[in-house]
């Protein structure tokens, strides 16, 4: 082994300067873990090239000694898809950081993959454009690893998530071929690969270049912020928001612990005593937003919401959404450690699955806040645990897969935006069944035939889902009666 | 209404033991698109029926030999609509075929194509298999994107039973205005206005006159005009709707069917033929004799891509051709849900 890491890091320096190749522990411990602190491993070497050429050279070396890759952006995922591998190569993308053109003409922006999200929005602000998908983490976060995600936002409902927002990426195979997916136009001879990169989670490709969509600033924004004393009265003035025919660019929901957490916090002005808050932006031309105001005002006041407040200024707005956003943080500060949770619901359902959650969080007696994008259905139970209490986190992972079993289980998935990583690989049993997942290898190894790319995460294996024992059972038939479980 | 997968599947499965190869048709509107279809009919048309529609979900489910018109009347029925504007080029057009084609109307630069409000699929591989693909939630990053991938795939990789699909809802008001431009400053007013967040939902351009259709609230389509200008189109003028069908005067033609897809902003291509410019100049039709090679290096010098859409030869390649790294890519995707290639072979290139 050690004369393994030897030989790579001698071919490793032919291939780069030396300030690029990092193995020396100390050195390694930045890299450990992804934004799921709770999961950490040390990789064996990490690279941070700062060319094409060098990712390919990189990658080609990999391939033939059968290393395996894991490619890294900002680490800012919250799934643990960046976790090294002890046996693998870390390969940065830290270094790739440039704008490479705006095109203001077609709207579009070419980047490197280590450029970070609301860098893409600000360098576009003198064109009046900006790119829409808003991570939460969108300050620190990079456009490749909202690429490897298929990262979400807070305005997704309205502008679509980043498959919808992307038109071309270069990608290094695992073999160090460059290929061209997409195009300039608004679509590309052949299979919708685009498509199939977004949100593959590191195990297809390494993106190396980003084209994104820009949309024109909107004229104007306003939000409402409408208190209920029921959760379950908030969740049905959303569908009434959305029956009524306006798209809020964002529909934001918290319940009665995540708004005294985030007042306490920010002091964003949230009523402490309601059970819930929404907040509803409208976007738009200046008229389209003066008339959908009016017409949620009028909804939120027939839903029964005790209080209504439209922000009076761009001040007010900023400040509304400052408590939203300062959420995660907020719950950090009354709790040692928090865990957060990412599956998506039909919105009808989510009067039955805060209940499940309410009742669940007494049975496992750890809290629960909730924060969810509730326009569209993604739910972010934060759940409250002490990591320095033994089995707190593996009572507070079980519960946590429980959360998702049940998203599942109504019609949902077990992850809107965050990803599946190393965090939600079991529930990937629940949620496919074994031909579904032998589909998904398959398709991984038509881009990575040796399985060097990220392995291990996003698609479980068949044998780790017998282990898991939550193997999904199709139509009362095991697929593979053959296989051993145990 | 009927539930056909188990038939289907029963084909399928037989097709895939004797490797024998399967044309998919749903509606039979869009034999003329696409390379020509060989290989035993299996038929999705009578797969038919709405499994689930809640308007508050903005979410649609079908099986794939449901009728696009079907779907839209119920749609209509609750002010809401299919935002990508498919054509249907004939009556008996099915979800499964505008999916698996990935047509989109004149909305298609400011909504989004089909694969962008598909949400999940259910589908036969080639081997028989029923599989389940992201689902009816708007957000789903569980897995890979297949159901995606199916979108434009030609039927090549899996028959498409069952669909999902996000709906939006309708405008209030719309109108079309219409001015008389040359080319190349109509392709920069159209870039203009895209950059102005005005309530544009379509713009064309026929040679003569720019078409600029607005759709949104009265007051934010009273405003735009002001803006814009020009004349208005009648409002019962089915002028879209022709483009959209090509029932235009236009299309009326025998002469091969280009269409090139492009940067918006892309200048006026030196190619002979008859242009009309859709989608704001990033699909861009060309009725013309010149040679298929040229057309293409016209297009990829662009940084687009052409498609002899209708007429010409549909033995030879239809699409653009993929570089070599790529078509290898695409045989082994193929392979990977399609071993034996019994699905749809050719109808998308000639050794897929």
């Amino acid at each position: 082994m050690a004369s393994d890491k030897n030989d790579l890091l001698n071919e490793l320096y032919r291939l780069l300067p030396r300030d690029s190749v990092l193995h020396e522990t100390e050195d390694l411990h930045p890299y450990e873990c992804d934004g799921l602190s709770a999961y950490r491993k040390l990789p064996l070497v990490v690279v941070l090239p700062e060319t094409v050429e060098q990712v390919q050279a990189i990658l080609r070396l990999c391939y033939a000694r059968e290393v395996p890759v894991v490619a890294r952006g900002a680490g800012t995922g919250l799934s643990g898809g960046a976790l090294p591998l002890e046996n693998g190569v870390l390969l940065s993308l830290a270094r790739f950081k440039h704008i490479l053109e705006i095109d203001p003409d077609n709207r579009l922006a070419r980047v490197q993959p280590g450029v970070r999200n609301l860098a893409i929005s600000q360098a576009c602000v003198e064109h009046n454009l900006y790119y829409a998908p808003d991570p939460s983490s969108q300050i620190a976060c990079t456009i490749g690893g909202n690429v490897a995600e298929n990262s979400g936002g807070v305005h997704c409902l309205k502008y679509g998530l980043t498959v919808h927002n992307i038109n071309q990426l270069k990608v290094v195979m695992m073999d160090g071929e460059l290929v061209t997916i997409g195009g300039g136009g608004l679509d590309s001879p052949g299979y919708d690969l685009l498509a199939l990169m977004t949100g593959s989670e590191g195990m297809l490709g390494v993106i190396v270049e980003v084209t994104v969509k820009l949309l024109p600033i909107p004229q104007r924004a306003q939000v409402v912020l409408a208190a209920f004393d029921d959760v379950e009265k908030a969740g049905a003035a959303v569908g009434d928001i959305i029956s009524a025919g306006v798209i809020p660019a964002g529909l934001e929901m918290m319940d009665g612990l995540a708004i005294k957490a985030a007042e306490d916090f920010v002091h964003a002005g949230y009523p402490v005593d309601a059970a819930a808050i929404l907040l509803c932006e409208i976007d738009g031309t200046n008229e389209d937003v003066s008339e959908h105001i009016l017409t949620v005002h009028d909804i939120l006041k027939k839903s029964g919401a005790i209080e209504i407040r439209t922000a009076k200024d761009e001040q007010e707005r900023l400040n509304f959404w400052k408590g939203r956003k300062a959420a995660f943080p907020a719950v950090g500060r009354i709790s040692p450690d928090y865990y957060c949770m990412d599956g998506t619901i039909p919105r009808k359902s989510l009067p039955q699955v805060l209940k499940a959650i309410a009742d669940m969080s007494a049975e496992y007696k750890l809290p629960v806040a909730n924060v969810f994008h509730a326009g569209d259905g993604n739910l972010h139970p934060l759940i409250l645990y002490d990591a320095n209490i033994p089995g707190e986190l593996q009572r507070t992972e079980e519960f946590g897969g429980k959360i998702l079993e049940l998203c599942v289980k109504v019609g949902g998935t077990i992850t809107g935006e965050h990803g599946v990583g190393m965090e939600k690989i079991n529930q990937m049993c629940v949620q496919f069944n074994s031909v579904e997942l032998q589909q998904f290898h398959a398709v991984k190894a038509a881009f990575d035939e040796k399985c060097l790319l990220n392995p291990g995460k996003a698609v479980p294996t068949l044998h780790r889902c017998a282990e898991f024992g939550a193997m999904h059972v199709h139509h009362g038939e095991m697929a593979f009666p053959d296989l051993e479980r145990f | 209404m009927s539930d056909l997968s188990t038939i289907l599947q029963d084909s399928v499965v037989d097709a895939y033991r004797h490797r024998r190869p399967l044309q998919i048709l749903g509606g039979n509107t869009k034999r003329f698109y696409g390379r020509q279809p060989s290989g035993g009919q299996l038929e999705v048309g009578s797969h038919t029926g709405i499994i689930n529609y809640e308007p508050t979900e903005l979410v649609i489910t079908a099986r794939a030999g449901t009728t696009l018109s079907e779907i839209e009347t119920v749609l209509a029925q609750n002010n809401q609509m299919l935002p990508f504007e498919p054509p249907r080029f004939g009556a008996a057009a099915t979800l499964g075929g505008t999916v698996a084609c990935n047509l989109s109307g004149p909305r298609r630069p400011y909504a989004g194509s089909v694969r962008d409000y598909v949400l999940g699929v259910k589908l036969l591989n080639g081997k028989g298999e029923i599989l389940h693909f992201g689902g009816e939630v708007m957000k789903n990053v569980a897995g890979y994107d297949v159901s995606r991938l199916m979108s434009g795939a030609m039927g090549t990789m899996g028959v498409l039973l069952e669909i999902s699909l996000k709906v939006l809802p309708r405008a209030d008001d719309e109108c079309t205005l219409i001015m008389e431009l040359d080319e190349a400053l109509a392709i920069r007013q159209i870039a203009h206005y895209a950059r102005e967040a005005l309530p544009i939902s379509a713009s064309l351009y026929d040679g003569n006159r720019l078409y600029v259709r607005l759709c949104g609230t009265a007051r934010s389509v009273g405003m735009a005009k002001l803006k814009i200008g020009g004349d208005q189109l009648p409002l019962n003028d089915s002028f879209w709707s022709r483009i959209n069908e090509h029932t235009h005067a236009f299309f009326d033609s025998p002469q091969p069917l280009w269409r090139l897809s492009l940067a918006p902003y892309t200048a006026p291509l030196k190619l002979h033929g008859k242009w009309l410019l859709d989608w704001g100049g990033a699909q861009r039709w060309l009725l013309s004799d010149e040679p298929a090679e040229k057309i293409r290096a016209a297009a990829e010098q662009a940084g687009g891509h052409a498609c002899l859409f209708r007429n010409g030869d549909r033995e030879a390649e239809i699409f653009h051709p993929l570089p070599a790294k790529m078509l290898a890519l695409h045989h082994r995707l193929k392979h990977a849900f399609d071993p034996h290639g019994i699905l749809n072979p050719g109808r998308m290139y000639k050794e897929l």
